[in-house]
């Protein structure tokens, strides 16, 4: 019992009660909202929104539902359900008795937002620690309700029952409904995705998990197919203006003069211009729209900031290093491949992708003297609301970024720059301002997915054996501007604006743990093409760096495999050291009914080509493999991957069905990268703006079947899915062309005009 | 005054005053009608986002002048069903549980209304021409497809 009364005991009464250990025997010194004698369990009071406190996880309320605080987002992968999956199981409570709460800055701690498939990986952790501890609280206040041990309690959707006392029953809500537990978790002190809170209750087992592993639909499907779903787009504030920007028509362009009179026929346009940035406000949408295009600027003439794009790779490739990294070499690899009987390597190269994505950003924010309101649908809503307090120099509490579902988001796209141009405009203007931005703005503007060269090279033994393998990046930075929307000097407000600029510089090597003894894998990044408000500036995009890095690891295994005579599957499972990796490969391969392929497929007759190619892959912890049949159309260039076989192993499953889901958008969208996708620019702009001339994956060009084996580990943690199954995609296609046409392309996409070409 | 228009939007009539006739109707749904869909995609004609029935035809309301579409019929998503009472095709999309954000899904709904209206046994070919040209940014063409043929194959 007493340890049970100790469970329970808060840390603010604890205060009150100068540390006795029972919560009724409150001093007068405490008010009555801390003490809980006359009212029942809990306290009255909310704690503040901290990390540790359990409140800011888990509400009971008094109708016996419970709400969850999730510091992350769902952007469309169903993880809002995932979470009350793992809630209603964790704490005895049916699913539908569970909501979740996402990424309100007032109601929810920073877990980082949507971000590297962390959401089930690192951010449910702190969600199930609290629903166990939240779970062991109410059972010791119905152990005081009863004056019986906990032991003798069990629980069903949360009706707590006294065994063998059948009157004996007590909801959650009738024991703390509506109030607040008022119990401090331990926590790490990290925020964002490594935030982690502990408790000490103990965790369910797996094994007695109901809700966990059942594939219970997404709610927010319906809600928008009834056009009940209110996404950030929709957000109408009373007073509301409509922004548009105005950005320069050439890179690096700054404003010489601005010419109000070119928009004076418009009803009541304002425009707020600060150094160079350029917006304009107006009650109507349309007219803010018209107005950001009549209005007419004299932009200065800068000196071209990019080369012509064909000469994008060998921009790369003699550009000065502003930084390296990679694991130490095991070996000299130089050393061992002059000496080895045979050497082979290869260049690959990726291009500037977009995230395009569906809709462009759109933010409103409210800035009123002594408080902000930001309604957004970044992917990363606490950021968000630090990079315009930031910017319009308040402090964080002041500033309540709510957020509402938005039009898709991979990475760093639009999303956080529209928050703070918005921020900037309402400011100006005094009045709660919507910037929605124009299709150009989100794919002539957004952060870019990074263009690279990677260098691969190998040396072969008189056995045929790989004794030597360096892998090289040659690349822009993953980040010339952060992956978190939270400092405006990143953003494209604070670079027009004036602010300083600053690059990381960091990019990657492959994940995958092939063993060839004596291996070298290194990265080199050369500067941003522009250092300010770049078109081509780098950021977060789907597995970010992720795509380009396997597509010349993947291919070139199967380059090695041709090399040493030996089947692609069979070589790589001769070479990786990792037992998960080798179970999903030998499961794609048993699901497609894999046959050897042994020496170069010469080069096939005929117009329509057909071809198959396998690649592995490995996103942290996260393991996939897959292989795809692709038709080749010798005539129009045009590469149609019709068929997948993927097996993905990422620990424990919690929705079998949207885990499938997750994964064919991944192929589907990975595949729409690896084919059609290509950042279009000349010396003076990008020239990407639109659906046209930034073409993605048409449903014509859609598999005719994607099967999944799905490997679960009941055991385990549940790992990533958001982007590992987006990885192999593009090596894939490309092996499978090799196997179809006896052409090896290293330069992705592999558009019909590319593969066209090669035939000639 | 600018000219007087009358829609007919989700059973609905609605009396407007133009006084900019090049206003896309795209805005008069959203801003003045306060409806929540269709979305602004690319004002381009290129994605679908913005689409809704236009006298049971799909057409693209960020290019298309409201003026022109004057005593016409129009259905968003919004009109199609209820939750209570929900189209076929909004069960279908449900029940294959397409989409993931959905900012796209007015292009691929009303399409597909059309299409399982006019080709009720519409082919996986047919339903991948009547698709064409439609923006999914997030993947979801797999489980569009299997939506429809939920309908066209049970027909």
């Amino acid at each position: 019992m007493v340890a049970f009364n100790q469970l329970m005991l808060s840390r603010r009464r604890a205060l009150c009660t100068g540390g006795a250990l029972f919560v009724s025997f409150a001093t007068s010194a405490c008010s009555s909202s801390e003490t809980t004698a006359a009212t029942g369990m809990g306290s009255a009071t909310k704690p503040a929104l901290t990390p540790p406190e359990l409140d800011s996880w888990i509400a009971v309320k008094q109708d016996n539902s419970v709400v969850g605080y999730f510091g992350k987002v769902d952007v469309g992968l169903g993880i809002q359900v995932a979470i009350a999956q793992i809630i209603a199981d964790e704490l005895d409570v049916g699913f539908d008795q569970v909501s979740v709460v996402m990424g309100d800055t007032a109601f929810t701690v920073n877990q980082g937002g949507a971000s590297g498939s962390t959401g089930l990986e690192l951010g449910s952790v702190s969600v199930r620690n609290a629903a166990a501890q939240a779970r062991a609280q109410l059972l010791a206040m119905a152990a005081a309700k009863f004056g019986a041990p906990a032991s003798r309690l069990t629980v069903n959707d949360g009706i707590v029952s006294l065994a063998d006392e059948p009157g004996k029953t007590i909801s959650y809500g009738d024991l703390i409904g509506g109030r607040y537990f008022d119990y401090e978790l331990t926590w790490n002190h990290k925020i964002g995705n490594e935030l982690l809170v502990e408790g000490t209750a103990p965790l369910k087992n797996h094994a007695d998990y109901r809700v966990v592993g059942k594939s219970i639909p997404r709610a927010d499907i319906a809600d928008k197919l009834f056009g009940n779903e209110v996404f950030n787009t929709d957000v109408r504030v009373p007073g509301m203006l409509h922004g548009r920007m105005v950005r320069p028509p050439v890179a690096g362009a700054i404003v010489v003069k601005v010419h109000p009179e070119s928009v004076q026929l418009l009803p009541d346009v304002q425009l707020v211009v600060h150094n160079n940035l350029v917006g304009v406000v107006a009650a109507k949408e349309w007219t803010a729209i018209q107005a950001a295009k009549l209005l007419k600027i004299d932009w200065s003439t800068p000196k071209p900031a990019f080369p012509a794009e064909a000469d994008l790779y060998k921009t790369i490739e003699s550009a000065k290093t502003v930084g390296k990294g990679g694991p130490k070499p095991t070996g000299d690899t130089k050393a061992t491949m002059a000496a080895a009987s045979k050497t082979i390597e290869a260049t690959y190269l990726w291009p500037f992708q977009s995230h395009a994505s569906m809709g462009p950003a759109c933010a409103i924010v409210d800035v009123q003297p002594d408080h902000v309101t930001i309604w957004t649908g970044d992917q990363k809503p606490h950021y968000v609301r630090d990079g315009v307090a930031a910017l319009l120099g308040v402090p964080a509490a002041k500033v309540h970024a709510i957020w509402l579902r938005g039009p898709g988001s991979y990475g760093r796209n639009d999303g956080g720059d529209s928050a703070m141009d918005a921020a900037v405009l309402s400011k100006a203007v005094g009045k709660p301002v919507r910037v929605q931005y124009m299709r150009i703005d989100a794919t002539a503007w957004d952060p870019k997915g990074p263009a690279s060269v990677h260098k691969t090279s190998a040396g072969i033994d008189a056995n045929g054996k790989v004794v030597a393998y360096h892998y090289r990046s040659i690349a822009f930075s993953r980040e010339n501007i952060a992956s978190h929307p939270d400092d405006p000097t990143q953003s494209l407000a604070g670079q027009f604006m004036g602010m300083p600029v600053s690059s990381k510089q960091a990019f990657d090597v492959p994940d995958e743990t092939y063993d060839f003894g004596v291996q070298h894998l290194d990265w080199e990044v050369v500067p941003a093409l522009l250092d300010r408000a770049s078109p081509l500036r780098t950021s977060h995009l789907r597995d970010p760096l992720g795509p380009q890095i396997n597509f010349a690891s993947e291919c070139f295994m199967d380059e090695l495999a041709l090399a040493t005579n030996m089947d692609p599957v069979a070589f790589r499972l001769k070479y990786l050291k990792d037992k998960r990796g080798t179970v999903v490969i030998e499961a794609a391969a048993k699901a497609a009914n894999w046959q050897p392929q042994m020496g170069h497929p010469g080069k096939p007759q005929g117009v329509l080509l057909k071809g198959r190619g396998m690649a592995f892959a490995r996103r942290k912890d996260t393991r996939v493999a897959v292989i795809v049949d692709v038709e080749v159309d010798r005539h129009t260039g045009r590469v149609w991957p019709r068929h997948w076989f993927v097996a993905h192993d990422c620990g424990l499953i919690v929705n079998p069905n949207t885990l499938r889901r997750v994964i064919e958008g991944n192929i589907v969208h990975a595949t729409s990268r690896a084919l059609f996708e290509e950042v279009a620019f000349n010396p003076h702009m990008v020239t990407s703006v639109d659906w046209l001339s930034y073409p993605i994956l048409d449903i014509k060009d859609a598999p005719e079947s994607i099967n999944i084996t799905l490997i679960n580990h009941k055991d385990d943690l549940p790992l990533g899915a958001g982007e590992p199954s987006s990885r192999p995609v593009a090596s894939a296609i490309a092996n499978a062309v090799f196997n179809a046409t006896g052409i090896r392309f290293r330069q992705a996409p592999l558009t019909k005009a590319r593969v066209k070409a090669a035939f000639i | 005054m600018g000219k007087h228009i009358t829609l007919q939007v989700d059973g609905s009539s609605h009396d407007f005053d133009m006084a900019d006739p090049t206003t896309p109707l795209l805005y008069l749904l959203r801003d003045d009608l306060g409806l929540n869909n269709p979305h602004f995609g690319c004002g381009l004609s290129q994605c679908g986002a913005c689409t809704v029935l236009v006298n049971g035809t799909p057409m693209r309301s960020c290019v298309l002048p409201a003026t022109a579409a004057n005593d016409a019929n129009i259905t968003t998503l919004a009109g199609l069903g209820t939750p209570e009472h929900p189209h076929p095709v909004q069960q279908a999309f449900i029940d294959e549980q397409a989409f993931f954000c959905g900012y796209c899904m007015n292009g691929w709904v009303m399409t597909a209304v059309a299409l399982v209206r006019d080709k009720p046994h519409a082919t996986d070919a047919e339903i991948r021409h009547a698709f064409s040209g439609l923006k999914c940014r997030c993947g979801s063409h797999m489980s569009i497809i299997r939506a429809v043929k939920r309908l066209t194959e049970a027909a």
